[in-house]
Order: C-alpha cells, then structure tokens, then sequence
C-alpha cells in the first residue's frame, strides 16, 4: 500500500518541524551512543571492578599443619580447628540477661567480661580463645551483634609429656621450634591455595574464574616412636628419678637391626599443651643436646680396641692387685681383685684392668677406635641442635689422658651417641644410621665399625655383666640373655671431680644372642644412697627391655629352667605357683 | 526455503534453551560440589578431633591410673615373671 498515493493521508507539514523531531531524535540517540562509548571504552576499568567486586571472589584455601604419629600411627601431633570469640566492642548491644547467659557459657564471671567488653578499643577484642565445640554452638545461637567466631587452628600433643622431647613444639605462628617439628618444619607446614570464583546473587559459587591453587595439605610424618615402649620408658624413668632423688635423667631405645629410635625420653620435661610456665631448661631434649662423660660404659669399646689389634684374647690374664699410677694419677678400683681376665675386667668394670689394656696402644689406634665408633661425631639423627661430643686430639693426648679414656673420663660423648655405638656390638660390628622416622628394612645400609668376630667377643663379655659376680646383676630380664655395660662416673662440677655426685648409666642389649633392642639409660645425681650404675640405671633397663621384648614378641633366647619342661603331669597351679615363688625369689 | 528457514529457527530455539538448561545445571552441580566439598572438610576435621579425643582416652597414662586405682591391678615385678618355651607345633 502506498500511503502517499491517498489523498486523505497525505500531509503538509512544514520542513522546519521535521527537522526539529527528527534532530532531537538524533540528538537522543547522540546522548545514548556517547554515554555508551563513555561507560564501554572509558570508564571500563572502573565499572568492571566494582562489577567484580560484587560478583567475584578471592578465597584462600586453608591448609592445615600435618599430623605427627608413631610408628604405629598413634597420633603426637594434630591440629585441630577451634573457635575463639571475638567482640567488635564498638557494636556490641547487650542486655544484661544476655550478658549473663553469655558468662555462663562461656564460665566466666559476669562482672569480669562486663569489664573486659567495656574496654573501648579498636577493631576487635579476642574474649575468649579457644572455645569448646558446645560452647561455640551456643554462642552463635545467640546471635548477638558485634560478637563473632572465628576459626582457627590449634596444635594439640595428646601424649603431652610422654613424648614432649622428641615431638618438640610450634609456636602461636605454626612454626616448628622444637625437636620434630622443628626438624621437618618444611614438611609439615602446609601451603594454603586461591581460587577465583564467580557468585550469584545470594552468595552460592557459580564457577571458578581461574584455574584452582590447590592447597598444599602438610605432610603427615611417621615417627621411629613406639608409644607403648615411649610410655613405659619415660614412666620407668621418672619412678626412677623419683626413687633415688635424682636430678634428672634419660633414656634411649634404639632398633638395632635399623637404627631406629623407639623411645627417648629426659626429665625434667614438660607438657607441650599448656606453655605458661615455659622454662627452657625443661625444653632441652639433654639425651641428644647435652653431653657427660660416660664412665665404665666406655670399657667394652677398649676392650674392643685391643681385641681388634690381637694385643688381648678375652681369656687373658691382667694383673690388677697393684695400684697403678699413670703420670702423676693413682688408679683405683672400687673392688680391688688380685688379677682378671679380658672379660672380668668388663664383667666387674675394673679400672686398673682397662687402663692396663688402653697402655698397650698407641694415642692414634686408641683415639681411631673411639672415632670410629662415632665420638666426637654428630650422631646424625637429623634432630636440630645434636651434640657431637668431644675426644681428645690424638697427637695432643698425654699418657694420663689416655688412661682416663679408658675408663670414659676426659671424653664427652650425649646419650644417644653412646647408644648408637653399643649398635656396633650388637650388629656384629655394623653401625646402622640413626632416625627418628619410621623406616622401611631394605633402607638401611650400615657401616662396619668391630670385625664380626671382635663385636661378638665384646657381647659375649657384656653378657658376663648381668651375670652373677657382675655390677649389673638386676638388669637381668627374665627369659633372655642380657648384655650390657655399667657406668658410675664421678660429675664433673667447675672442672673438679665432686666426691659425691655422680652419674650412674647403664647401656645394653638384648637378645644377647641377636640383639633386636638397645637400651640407654642415664640417671643425673642419684642423691638416695645408691649411686651405682647396676643398681640405679640397671633395674630400669631390665623393667624397659622387658617391656619391649615382650611388645614386639621376640622368643626367649635364655635356656628354660629345665624342671618345667620335662614335668610330665601339670600339678595345681596354684601351688606351684607358690612353691616356685618361694624357690626363686629371684632368677639365677 | 521459509521451511527450511523456520525448521532451522526452531532448531536454533530449542539449542539456545538447552543451553541454558546445561547452564543451570552446571550451577546447580557446582553449587552442590561445593557444599559436599564444605562437609568432606568438616568430617575431615570432625574426625581429626575424634582422633584426639580418642588418644586422650586411651592413653597409657590413663589406663594405668585408672587399672590401678579402679581394678586394682599391678605390674608385676620381673622377679615374679616366668618365661615358658612355646611348646614345638
């Protein structure tokens, strides 16, 4: 249809208006083009960014310190989310019913929080850190203004002092600061992630904008622990520090098939969870960062230096009646005997005995044999701040400072170093690295230190210790053959010996006839009358290797009392049981 | 031709709208991801305070003071302990 063609539509207009409407359209249409192009082109970055700012978000992804455990996956070390209540004190309105309620749940005094929700300060006030699960719940149910939850995490020790040295601790900053967790701080501390996301009105994630960062979770780490000789190791201790007065102590379980540490303790130690009255020197973990001189415990490794050398045979013959005076030092022996062989002089710790032995070698053989066995070495267990102790140089050493090494004097050596070399006698000569983490067997690769040969003539000695007529008749474990070394040094106190004070040691392993397990026990200043390594440190160590034989199942390696087996009938028990208990108050 | 124009006009309707029905699905999916994410974290967490809780109470120190004093039981001192050989199978 041609609407121009009609007559009746056909309209006079005049030019001017059509110019007039159709330039305010123009000009409307101008206004919207440019204001477009002004909020497109110009004005994006801004407009985008609040745009943004509504709809996306920025979310760091937590990650979470990881868990420590024993061997057998008892947990250590854990940290845990917990609540803490924070108050925006510049908007919190309460009630005074409120108030209460809130004090009840939180256990506080109504007053005291009044007073602690008074103090006008800036920004937000923590009230109270951390809350129970219970507790957060309740607070949140009531809703009121200006008081929030906030997460957190926490690290935890469940086995609180039992294991305190080792594991160590980390600080408010979930940084390592003692032993494991410092050690592997790398390795336990998490790395929180990003992720970018786009949300919808009500604050639901759409879709991620960009590629996740994944958080990187804390690794979980395995330790060489077992809690069960743990406890029953830091228990004997501490029965036995308390026994006899002491002023502290230490003990090191070690694997000596794979070098593992299954249970170190000290005391004083104290309770990772509740640091309010940190004192350092309960913090130090003194079985791997302080050193003492061992004493006796020294005797088997230079019985193993002659031994090594053919000097002596286990049955020779030393004349000990005689006091002997090395340079202008007279030694002694507690027990004097006329003469020993080899293996009395370790069986009855005889100082005259080893100093006689110690002369027979050269400083250099002598100070190589303690080397070898790793004194004045780190002990390379990886835990931070180990001692290496300290051995004389060799070309310096004088006569009298060799005699004194003999019978482990003037030389320095932790705990753990001293266990870790008595792995030579039990591995037939071969010193396994230590660790502190759980290890698989075919890891492990030692270090030959003794021949075969001289480490089993070593043990053998050793086994003569807990023998009758030995200095450690009560580190005997029923059942199985024990061998060991006693160790009564003298303290050394401002460089002079003291006349009194004393550590007593005990260092031994057990099967005798394949050790599995070494033990190293170390009382500081027995103050009770006993003083003697066999009868302070030696009944800890036959209660602690007992125990560990017995969780790991190990079969008695000592001859049975034949009476029992070729019993042919089984009479009362109860009978037998006493009839025995009077014939054996003590096992032979 | 205008068939072939209104079959691909109604194609082209019925892609857009299941378009946006994938859309819609995918939000709801993500959306869902996400909370069962939230509660994996939250069990996760939950059973890390269970582990907790659970060493607390079965720690050896616990058990021991409570078989000592409740059940009166004792260690018995090695001198009272017999090792019997495992008879041969």
């Amino acid at each position: 249809m041609n609407y121009h063609s009609k007559k009746l539509l056909k309209l006079h207009l005049a030019p001017w208006r059509m110019a007039t409407v159709g330039g305010l359209i123009m000009a409307g249409l101008a206004v919207v083009g440019g204001r477009a192009f002004y909020l497109q082109s110009l004005h994006t970055d801004y407009l985008q960014g609040k745009g943004n700012a509504v709809a996306n978000r920025n979310m760091t992804l937590p990650a979470h310190r990881g868990m420590v455990s024993d061997r057998n996956g008892e947990p250590l070390a854990i940290s845990t989310p917990v609540e803490s209540l924070w108050a925006r004190t510049a908007e919190t309105r309460f009630s005074e019913a409120e108030l209460t309620r809130l004090a009840d749940i939180l256990g506080m005094a109504p007053d005291k929080l009044k007073l602690r929700l008074q103090t006008r300060k800036k920004g937000e006030l923590s009230v109270q850190r951390p809350l129970t699960p219970d507790q957060a719940a309740r607070v949140a149910a009531m809703g009121v203004p200006g008081l929030s939850l906030r997460r957190e995490y926490r690290r935890y020790y469940p086995a609180a002092d039992v294991a305190a040295h080792v594991v160590g601790f980390t600080n408010v900053d979930d940084l390592g600061q003692e032993g494991v967790e410092r050690a592997y701080q790398d390795w336990l501390a998490g790395k929180s992630g990003e992720r970018h996301v786009l949300r919808d009105r009500r604050g639901n994630m759409i879709r991620d904008l960009e590629p996740v960062k994944i958080a990187q979770m804390g690794g979980n780490l395995a330790l060489s622990l077992d809690m069960r000789i743990q406890y029953l190791a830091h228990r004997e201790l501490a029965a036995a520090v308390t026994a006899n007065q002491a002023k502290g102590g230490g003990i090191v379980v070690i694997d000596a098939k794979t070098g593992e540490i299954l249970a170190l303790s000290n005391l004083p130690v104290f309770n990772p969870n509740n640091r309010r009255n940190y004192d350092p020197q309960r913090v130090r973990n003194r079985a791997v960062i302080d050193t003492f001189e061992p004493g006796s415990t020294m005797k088997p490794f230079t019985a193993a230096a002659v031994l090594e050398r053919g000097l002596f045979t286990p049955q020779s013959v030393i004349n000990t009646s005689d006091g002997l005076i090395v340079g202008n030092k007279r030694i002694r022996d507690e027990h004097p005997h006329p003469s020993l062989t080899v293996t009395e002089v370790i069986q009855k710790s005889s100082n005259i005995g080893a100093v006689k032995m110690a002369m027979t070698l050269t400083p250099e053989q002598f100070c190589d044999t303690l080397h070898r066995a790793g004194f004045g070495q780190k002990p390379g267990s990886g835990f931070p701040g180990e001692a290496s102790g300290h051995v004389r140089n060799a070309k310096t050493l004088k006569p009298v400072e060799q005699a004194t090494m003999a019978y482990g004097h003037g030389i320095s050596v932790s705990l753990l170093q001293l266990a870790r070399a008595y792995m030579a006698f039990a591995n037939d000569g071969e010193v396994v690295p230590l660790s502190f983490l759980r290890r698989e067997p075919q890891e492990v690769i030692g270090e030959r230190v003794f021949s075969p040969q001289v480490a089993r003539s070593v043990r053998s000695m050793m086994e003569t210790v807990t023998h009758e007529g030995g200095t450690a008749v009560r580190a005997q474990v029923p059942g199985y053959r024990v061998a060991g070394k006693t160790g009564t040094a003298h303290k050394l106190i401002d460089g002079q010996y003291s006349a009194d004070r004393y550590i007593a040691s005990f260092v031994g392993m057990a099967p005798a006839s394949d050790p599995r397990f070494i033990v190293a026990v170390m009382i500081d200043e027995p103050m009770a009358g006993a003083y003697f390594g066999g009868s302070v440190a030696g009944p800890v160590f036959a209660q602690v290797m007992a125990g560990a034989l017995r969780s790991f199942g190990l079969p008695p390696d000592a001859p049975l009392e034949p009476a029992r087996i070729t019993q042919p009938t089984l009479p009362n028990p109860i009978q037998t049981h006493k009839a025995e208990a009077t014939k054996n108050g003590r096992p032979a | 031709m205008s068939r072939v124009n209104m079959a691909l006009a109604l194609i082209l309707i019925a892609c857009a709208l299941s378009l946006i029905n994938a859309q819609h699905h995918a939000r709801k999916n993500f959306v869902e991801l996400e909370r069962l994410k939230k509660e994996a974290r939250t069990l996760d967490e939950e059973w890390g305070q269970l582990r907790l809780e659970q060493s607390t109470w079965a720690g050896s120190a616990r058990i021991e003071t409570m078989a000592r004093t409740q059940l009166g039981l004792i260690t018995p001192s090695l001198d009272r302990i017999r090792m019997e050989g495992a008879s041969p199978p």
